[in-house]
């Protein structure tokens, strides 16, 4: 009933020679939630790369459905350095999501300034249009990103470590918001994290990764899996990383 | 007191009535505004010196210009610098490390071989003086033809013109890359606009403020408007005014009591930020009281 999206058939990825991750193979659909599980360096965030079209693969299939163009997928970055001090209205931040609508034309026009306008309304940060990013605490940067993420793509959102940094209630409203807007919008959500707890909690499939395809399926079967376990009693004698 | 405030005023009347300070004029404001523009990007990309590095591979090339014997310096100094600005933002992109030794590398290595250069070849008879307006632009902006001044103003407008075209897609890159790569915006192409346009800049204020100071230029304004403005487009109009302001001034202020403009123009810079950081703290401390 539900269309795919994605399909990842046979994907190796890596740089030159070496190869991170190899033997991929995953299909999202829509309204799914899905969590990439991995420790670091198991080729997470090569993968998040590869399914946004910055990097090829270097062998196998990577298919988009129809509804999906190649460049419809809202992507949540993780925070880098240059932003910390970045003098930049909330306002300015969000209509900048919209750029891939523009196309060669230097201003956005109505439409899309509405766009940004809908999207901050979702997120609840109305009322911050004019703050500067700088100044808004890690939760409702995160926000910030989030419309602009949406302002991008309205079908599939790719969030990478959306709650590094964030205190323990903001990491709580963030993950709620996420599913809101998969439950309620039927947004895809494909979401990378090393945070256990979180995607039992809140993801519908697990991809777990770790130089190559070490599960992929349904929550539930993960949760009975054989690395599930392993990885699930060892995030929970490794302390709560949050 | 009244007497000496004629005086300087009847000194300025006296002056404008020459080309050579009207140009000077035309040809400042237009760099200073240029800079400005580009600055707050480059700061923001945390390319502050890369203004640094530029200025002193163009000294370099005039420096080859001038034992080549080549009438028209531009010829050699525009695309080497243009072509040293790509090769610098590249490496920039990929580590942040070996952008920093790559600037510094290449800068004082130009810097270096000219002097060389100009001290083994040159014909003049007063090398360091030469050197000394090259590096602090001393007396080169009062001595520009028509036709430089031509080239500038619409170099100038070039930049000022590319600037607002791309202005939304500038920001978006200067603020994330990843992002604006990964909703199909083009960031390596801009990035490679921004260094060309930036090259453009630099060699066209080496005639204002010379090679050592042109990074003061890009700088001061950006980080004065940041201090006090909290969004990406009033710290540009900011940046903007406070440069043209600043650009004026240093002239006036040059001519009235015949200092070294471009270190007049970078004092008058250094003046604005210090002014702004201080209404900075009255303003957030306020806030917190």
């Amino acid at each position: 009933m539900s269309t795919i999206q994605i399909t990842c058939k046979n994907v190796s990825l890596g740089y030159e020679a070496t190869t991170v991750v190899r033997d991929l193979n995953f299909i999202v659909s829509e309204g799914d939630y899905l969590c990439i599980l991995g420790e670091n360096g198991s080729g997470k965030s090569t993968l998040v790369k590869a399914l946004l079209g910055l990097k090829s693969q270097q062998s196998g299939e990577i298919t988009f459905g129809n509804s999906i163009g190649k460049n419809e997928i809202g992507y949540l970055p993780q925070q880098t350095i240059v932003q910390r001090d970045f003098p930049a209205s909330v306002r300015e931040i969000v209509q900048s999501g919209c750029m891939n609508r523009c196309g060669l034309r230097p201003f956005y026009n109505q439409e899309e300034k509405k766009l940004a306008s809908d999207m901050m309304e979702k997120l609840q940060i109305t009322h911050l249009a004019r703050r500067c990013y700088r100044e808004l605490s890690g939760g409702q940067q995160q926000r910030v990103l989030l419309a602009r993420a949406l302002c991008a793509a309205r079908k599939m959102l790719l969030l990478d470590e959306p709650v590094t940094g964030l205190d323990p209630k903001a990491t709580l409203e963030m993950y709620e918001l996420i599913a809101r807007l998969n439950r309620e919008d039927q947004i895809t959500i494909i979401m990378v994290s090393h945070d256990m707890q979180a995607a039992v909690k809140y993801a519908s499939h697990i991809l777990h990764i770790g130089g190559k395809q070490l599960f992929f399926g349904e929550k539930e079967a993960y949760l009975n899996s054989k690395v599930g376990k392993a990885f699930l009693e060892a995030s929970d004698a490794g302390g709560d990383s949050t | 007191m009244k007497e000496t405030g004629l005086n300087l005023w009847d000194t300025l009347v006296y002056y404008f009535q020459y080309p050579f300070v009207q140009y000077a004029m035309i040809v400042g404001l237009l760099i200073a505004l240029c800079s400005s523009l580009l600055g707050v990007t480059l700061v923001l990309k945390r390319f502050s010196f890369i203004g640094d590095g530029l200025s002193h591979v163009a000294f370099g090339a005039m420096a080859v210009a001038g034992v080549l014997g080549v009438s028209n310096d531009m010829t050699i100094v525009l695309p080497v610098t243009v072509i040293s600005a790509i090769l610098l933002l590249r490496t920039g992109q990929n580590t942040k490390i070996k952008g920093d030794a790559a600037v510094a590398m290449i800068s004082v290595g130009a810097l270096a071989i000219g002097y060389l250069l100009m001290n083994l070849f040159s014909k003049s008879a007063n090398i360091s003086g030469d050197v000394c307006s090259t590096l602090f632009g001393s007396t080169s902006i009062l001595t520009l033809t028509k036709p430089e001044v031509w080239l500038c103003v619409i170099m100038a407008l070039i930049v000022i013109a590319v600037f607002l075209l791309f202005y939304h897609k500038i920001f978006a890159i200067t603020f994330d890359e990843n992002f604006a790569n990964a909703t199909g915006v083009k960031a390596n192409a801009y990035n490679l606009l921004i260094a060309v346009i930036t090259a453009l800049i630099i060699v066209l204020a080496m005639n204002l403020v010379g090679s050592l100071l042109i990074s003061a230029l890009i700088i001061f304004p950006a980080l004065s408007a940041m201090r006090v403005f909290r969004s990406f487009r009033s710290v540009i109009l900011c940046s903007a005014v406070i440069s043209v302001i600043c650009a004026a001034s240093g002239i006036i202020l040059s001519i009235l009591f015949s200092t070294p403009v471009g270190s007049t123009i970078v004092a008058a810079d250094i003046l604005v930020f210090f002014i702004f950081c201080i209404i900075s703290s009255v303003t957030t401390g306020g806030k917190k009281a």
